[in-house]
């Protein structure tokens, strides 16, 4: 099984990330689906990290929230996020399968970032449900 | 699910190693590490205990050439063997496109591969998936032990147990040694291909 996302609907996605979250002071934006595979990446240029870590550490971290939430009977939790001296990390799902990693600095305030990335995710909704799966 | 990328020209694909605890799975990796690592950008990532067991996963992304004009980058990734890591075990399996199955030869752990293979089995039917439909190569491994006398399970006996019905290419091998390890390996890869073909033949005639 594979899957594919057409070249015009990657770009928009980007468009997306670097203007609603880049732009705004956020470092490093990264698109992932659940597998760990990368759909997406942007930075600001300021740090390169080792993006496809981080996507296999946050796939595997979210899915083990999960599935901590659905022990406890939760359906999932909302907040997931981390604090750090300098940098913080933040972690959204998009819609079933996909989730948003976002790592800002103190200079953004957590409120915005939130709403930030509620606002980003919804027009990524839109773009995805185009999907051309197999 | 292999994800294919047209405007990276890129495809990753997600082969775990899965069998029971002990087996060799991460010992797997580290020779792929140690041997490829020309080609491997970055770290391999172990989340493991103090006694140096897989407590999540291993994970060790690198790139291995071309197909139809995309740049193939390959995830390995192991999961916990330990039966009480089973949670954690089922979140590594998430969106895996190839298995490689390391049983281990020894003649003493002859039934905890059996229980290993029937969970993989369980774990991938709470995916709605098949055994029988997922890219998969078993390895039995640790066959160099019959060189210190300790008792190990024929390759005749390990293919009763564990491919009578799977039926599926298998390799002896040791992975301490690194014999037939990159065989494995090149196996399950070119058995996720074809998945990929519908795909990116549209992509290329685009
Ligand atoms: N002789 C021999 N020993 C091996 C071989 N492969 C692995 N071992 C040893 O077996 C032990 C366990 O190997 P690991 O690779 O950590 O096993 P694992 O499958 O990752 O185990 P878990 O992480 O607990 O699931 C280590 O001491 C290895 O050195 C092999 O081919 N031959
Ligand atoms: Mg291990």
């Amino acid at each position: 099984m594979s899957y594919t996302l057409e070249s015009k609907q990657l770009e928009a996605i980007e468009d997306l990330l670097q203007h609603d979250l880049i732009d705004m002071g956020v470092t490093c934006v990264i698109l992932i689906d659940m597998a760990g595979n990368i759909i997406a990446n942007l930075d600001s240029g300021e740090r390169k990290h080792d993006i496809y870590s981080l996507a296999a550490l946050a796939a595997g971290n979210f899915g083990a929230v999960s599935a901590m939430a659905k022990i406890i009977g939760e359906e999932e939790f909302s907040l997931l996020f981390h604090k750090g001296k300098k940098e913080n990390i933040h972690f959204s799902r998009v819609a079933e399968d996909f989730l948003m990693v976002s790592i800002f600095g103190n200079d953004v305030s957590l409120g915005f970032l939130r709403l930030k990335v509620a606002e980003t995710i919804k027009a990524i909704r839109s773009i995805l449900e185009e999907i051309t799966g197999q | 699910m292999a994800f294919i990328n047209p405007k990276t020209k890129e495809v990753q694909i997600k082969i775990v190693y899965y069998g029971p605890g002990r087996g060799g799975k991460t010992t797997n990796l580290e020779y792929i590490y140690s041997k490829f690592n020309h080609r491997i950008k970055s770290e391999m990532v172990s989340l493991k205990t103090h006694g140096d067991r897989t407590l999540f996963f291993d994970f060790l992304p690198f790139d291995i050439g071309k197909v139809m004009g995309h740049t193939l980058k390959v995830q390995l990734y192991t999961v916990p063997g330990q039966v009480k890591y089973n949670a954690t075990r089922r979140v590594v399996l998430r969106g895996v496109d190839g298995i490689v199955f390391v049983a281990d030869s020894m003649k003493v752990v002859r039934e905890k591969n059996l229980l290993s293979l029937k969970n993989l089995h369980e774990n991938l039917k709470d995916y709605n998936r098949s055994i029988f439909r997922v890219p998969l190569v078993l390895q039995y491994n640790k066959m160099d032990l019959a060189e210190q006398g300790i008792p190990l399970l024929s390759y005749e006996r390990l293919e009763k147990d564990l491919n009578t019905q799977l039926k599926v290419p298998s390799f002896p091998a040791s992975a301490l040694r690194g014999t037939n390890v990159a065989k494995t390996l090149k196996k399950i890869i070119s058995m996720t291909l074809p998945s990929l073909q519908r795909n990116l033949k549209k992509e290329v005639v685009n």
